[in-house]
């Protein structure tokens, strides 16, 4: 292949747009791999402890969009102490010292700071898009930074971060000559906004396409940017509550029917239902709702709203649609591909919300359903055998039975034969969460069917090892498996120590291994971080007694080493 | 409007009382009321959990809906404190206290000494408390829903035998289970303060409701595998933090006039005019039941002309009771969506949220309801 001149390589190489396509390619001989390394803009790092900034920027010079994340998974769930890590102003300073034009940032789980986003905003002349998830440590300051900065900002997506509200004028900081946005994010937001500064900056955003507003927003300015903005693909509400008879009510109706181009839709964060009617127009042509922090929606409203969206391709919402709303949501939406139900009550006291019934009847209704998310009140075997054989395509497949370890209510067993049916009929699953009352006999499944799966959440299940083992021997292509309150000890744990090499990362919480397993395993794979999470000096009384139980551990493969920002209660072996 | 019988609420033994039932019951029932004794769970009776004492009590308990028992409550049993098992069983029912027909007492103890040990023990879980627990549990309280199960007489758990699967006394179950042979108790004693260490601290009486729930919606799983542990159920803390603020703020938007009151209707089968009481005055489904007592005992006085009873100006209270249990009126609400829900089942904050009008009915007319059990309704 030495004949190609290089620039040919690099020009097919444009075409590859996924990583794994790219890394796969850099392997295929030095000359592809130098090739490859210096045409390369986006670098996607699942890990952000699995290299360090340093290397990456010394493979991958021309760096323009950079992917990172930091907390493991589970940290979502409050099972990760505030400091353990996931820093990202090393990266941002490295970055900016060794001069990378960077243009787009996108981080998860990772812990910002306002210093990070002030030297980010001055650091890069063409940034361009930053994406914020699940990320915390900042302030309106930082965004303020970023508005008064970033010349030619085109994104600022804020998605469920944690961010403290200095209720400053940070929209106000967009410079008059800033009309470049494309999208804007803040729903997270808690605090106010100056509305003033909103609508000027909306009024000058031409290319507008995307626009999420958090709950201070009212239904008067949405009115307003609406008017100006009808070229939004994507919208999400504030405060959707107004008289329906005012005049402001009426404004908004015409706004919205103007409003031709709008997908996806999300928000309502505060609403009044008898406002409802006004988004009719547009649920025609909506193939994205996201509903899933509309408490004030109830089923009834909730269902005559679906009625009206026949396009929907991906459908949040909360589990007061009730089994009936999804069978209108499994008769209405035929386009059906990605499903997530939240529960609404979040203390379990569940006045049954959703149960089997509400998820077989989507199964039968929606064919190209491959992606689920289903918190519900109970589950039986012969409902996921059922949705099993009625949807073949799952790469998703998260099932959150509110009660851990229940068992199906009618014939008393456990799920393994129903979570077995879909490992085996699902033949593309990636990513599968359990729950409820599970045996070891639901891992053997796993193991022998799951081919193609990258991440697996366990808790709550099997009885021994052996699940386990089933899974680490099993499942080629795993990835994340990540274990709570399960009875696996050290014999799982070591067992297969060359596994973890090939996986990301694997945590384990409130299992059965111990500090000497722990222990053993980070001596025999130097290249393996192990890390115990002792919060409250659990172990500080005796560091040395290898018995005991290891409450968090945390593994994952890297290429630098133990991390150096480690605070005291992670002790990496 | 002659005042109301409310020397009744004195002596606090209703047979519907928002507290623990089964254990005022036990308690009223020793005062000599003409009510039955409702000894919950047999255990007084016999040592072992045998269907027969069981089945004669669960009949009765089946009409005595605990509404305080479907309280604010964290939701999962095992996630109350031990302290706030004991604090429930002591002072909410707090009219038990002197000779306690179950024994309470024992257990309570037993309760109280292993909770020393396992509150001290900090939020470390060893698994042995979380699954152990579980799997305790599974065998124990699995047994003792499916036995209930059966007790009700129904085979499998259709939703029908679901909702007549709620049993009053919280602390009467907590008694029930902990008492039990053997192994379940100390297991489920150390479960639960090891969760409830890391529980958000408003729970009251949830635990032993929902030791009771799981028969409700999918009957007879562990209830103490519903306690809040940390990271279950796997919700992202902001979607948490954010959904119990909006609910807060839905609140203030949907309650007009004023978000200090929420007015709504109460009207009673038979009675000439309706009235209207403020839901936000109360904080509990007692302090309501006792409102609407106060309200409605005319009408029921006036009845018990109708009903033959003997035309005396003044009723004892022993007569008032009679028509009540005679008459048996049911306490439900419209809710939001205009169904016709009894009072009681969910917590008071949902309650309120979703009540629009509220209807004293007779529980003849309350059959459709899906209860086939006659809830009194306790003008305690």
């Amino acid at each position: 292949m030495n004949y190609f001149p290089e620039e040919v390589l690099e020009h097919v190489f444009d075409f590859l747009k996924s990583h794994r396509d790219r890394n796969a390619v850099s392997l295929v001989c030095k000359s592809w791999y130098r090739v490859e390394r210096f045409s390369r803009e986006r670098v996607f790092i699942g890990n952000c402890y699995a290299i360090n900034p340093d290397r990456l920027i010394e493979r991958f010079p021309r760096l323009r969009s950079l992917t990172l994340k930091g907390k493991p998974h589970f940290a979502d769930f409050n099972l990760v102490p505030h400091d353990w890590g996931g820093f990202v102003y090393p990266w941002i300073d490295a970055m900016a010292k060794r001069g990378v034009n960077l243009e787009e940032l996108r981080l998860k789980r990772m812990v910002v700071s306002d210093e990070g986003l002030e030297l980010l905003s001055r650091s890069f002349v063409n940034f361009k898009s930053l994406i914020l998830v699940s990320c915390e440590g900042f302030t309106t300051d930082g965004l303020a930074a970023i508005a008064s900065n970033c010349r030619f900002l085109r994104e600022l997506d804020l998605q469920e971060n944690e961010v403290e509200d200095h209720r400053g004028q940070w929209l106000s900081c967009f410079p008059d000559s800033c009309t470049s946005l494309v999208s804007l994010n803040f729903a997270c937001l808690k605090g106010e906004v100056n509305l003033a500064a909103l609508e000027r900056l909306m009024a000058r955003s031409c290319n507008l396409r995307s626009l999420k507003l958090n709950h201070a927003v009212p239904l008067d300015t949405l009115q307003k940017i609406l008017a100006q903005a009808p070229q939004l693909v994507d919208l999400g509400t504030g405060s959707f509550v107004s008289d329906p008879d005012s005049e402001t009510f009426r404004r908004l109706r015409t706004a919205i029917q103007k409003c031709a181009s709008i997908k996806s839709l999300s928000g309502f964060l505060e609403v009044a239902p008898c406002c409802l009617p006004a988004i009719y127009p547009i649920c025609l042509n909506l193939t994205t709702l996201n509903l899933s922090y509309a408490q004030g929606i109830h089923g009834s409203e909730l269902i005559k709203l679906i009625r009206h969206c026949g396009k929907l391709q991906r459908l949040w919402i909360l589990d007061c649609i009730g089994d009936k709303g999804l069978g209108v949501v499994a008769s209405t939406c035929k386009e059906l591909q990605e499903l997530r139900v939240f529960p609404s009550d979040l203390h379990g006291d569940g006045h049954a919300a959703v149960t089997e019934e509400g998820l077989v009847a989507i199964s039968a209704g929606c064919p190209k359903l491959h992606s689920l998310l289903y918190f519900c009140q109970q589950m039986t075997n012969a409902a996921l055998i059922t949705v099993a054989k009625n949807c073949p395509n799952f790469t998703r497949f998260r099932l959150c039975i509110i009660n851990p370890t229940i068992p199906d209510p009618v014939t008393m067993q456990p799920l393994d034969e129903g979570f077995g049916a879909i490992v085996q009929s699902c033949k593309g699953l990636r990513r599968l969460s359990l729950s409820g009352l599970l045996t070891d006999q639901v891992f053997l499944y796993i193991g022998m069917y799951a081919e193609q799966l990258e991440m697996l959440s366990v808790a709550f299940a099997g009885d021994s090892d052996k699940g386990m083992l089933c899974v680490l021997n099993g499942c080629k292509k795993l990835k994340k498996l990540e274990i709570m309150d399960s009875p696996f000890g050290n014999l799982a744990l070591l067992t297969d120590v060359g596994k973890y090499e090939t996986m990301r990362s694997l945590w384990m919480s409130s299992c059965e291994v111990t500090l000497g397993g722990c222990k053993t395993l980070a001596k025999k794979m130097p290249r393996l971080n192990v890390e115990i999470i002792n919060e409250g000096d659990q172990m500080e009384a005796t560091p040395d007694d290898d018995r005991q139980k290891v409450e968090k551990m945390y593994l994952y493969r890297s290429l630098v080493g133990a991390r150096r920002d480690a605070p005291d209660f992670v002790w990496t072996l | 409007m002659s005042p109301p019988l409310i020397g009744v609420e004195g002596e606090g033994r209703g047979n519907v009382s928002i507290g623990a039932a089964s254990a005022s019951m036990g308690c009223v029932s020793q005062n000599g009321l003409e009510l039955k004794e409702r000894n919950y769970l047999g255990l007084s009776d016999c040592s072992s959990g045998d269907s027969s004492p069981v089945s004669s009590v669960s009949e009765d308990n089946k009409s005595n809906l605990n509404l305080k028992a479907t309280e604010l409550r964290l939701g999962l049993p095992g996630s109350q404190s031990p302290e706030r098992i004991l604090e429930h069983s002591l002072l909410s029912s707090g009219k038990f206290e002197e000779k306690p027909l179950f024994p309470l007492l024992p257990s309570k103890e037993g309760i109280n000494a292993s909770s020393q040990k396992t509150v001290v023990s900090g939020n470390k879980r060893g698994f042995s408390d979380t699954m152990g627990g579980f799997s305790e549990m599974k065998g124990s309280v699995y047994n003792e829903g499916k036995w209930m199960f059966h007790i009700a007489g129904s085979e499998s758990e259709t939703p029908q035998s679901v909702a007549q699967g709620k049993f009053p006394g919280n602390a009467g179950i907590n008694a029930g289970l902990t008492s039990r042979p053997s192994g379940a108790q100390p297991n489920i004693v150390k479960e639960v303060p090891s969760k409830a260490l890391q529980e958000r601290s408003c729970a009251t009486n949830g635990t032993s409701h929902n030791e009771i729930r799981p028969s409700n919606n999918s009957s007879s799983a562990p209830p103490a595998a519903k306690a809040q542990v940390v990271g279950w159920p796997p919700i992202r803390s902001f979607r948490k933090n954010t959904l119990a603020t909006t609910s807060k703020n839905n609140d203030e938007v949907d309650g007009k006039p004023g978000p200090g009151t929420l007015f709504v209707k109460v009207s009673m089968d038979g009675a000439p005019y309706l009235r209207k009481i403020d839901l936000r005055m109360y904080s509990v489904y007692q302090e309501l039941s006792s409102a609407l007592e106060k309200m409605f005992s005319c009408f029921t006085i006036g009845q018990c002309g109708s009903h033959g009873a003997p035309g005396k100006e003044t009723l004892s209270e022993s007569k008032l009771r009679d028509i009540l249990h005679g008459s048996e009126y049911v306490l439900t609400y419209e809710d939001k969506d205009g169904d016709w829900m009894l009072v009681g089942d969910v917590p008071w904050e949902m309650f309120i949220e979703s009540c629009k009008r509220l209807k004293i009915m007779k529980s003849s007319d309350a059959i459709g309801l899906g209860m086939d059990l006659s809830f009194e309704f306790s003008l305690r």
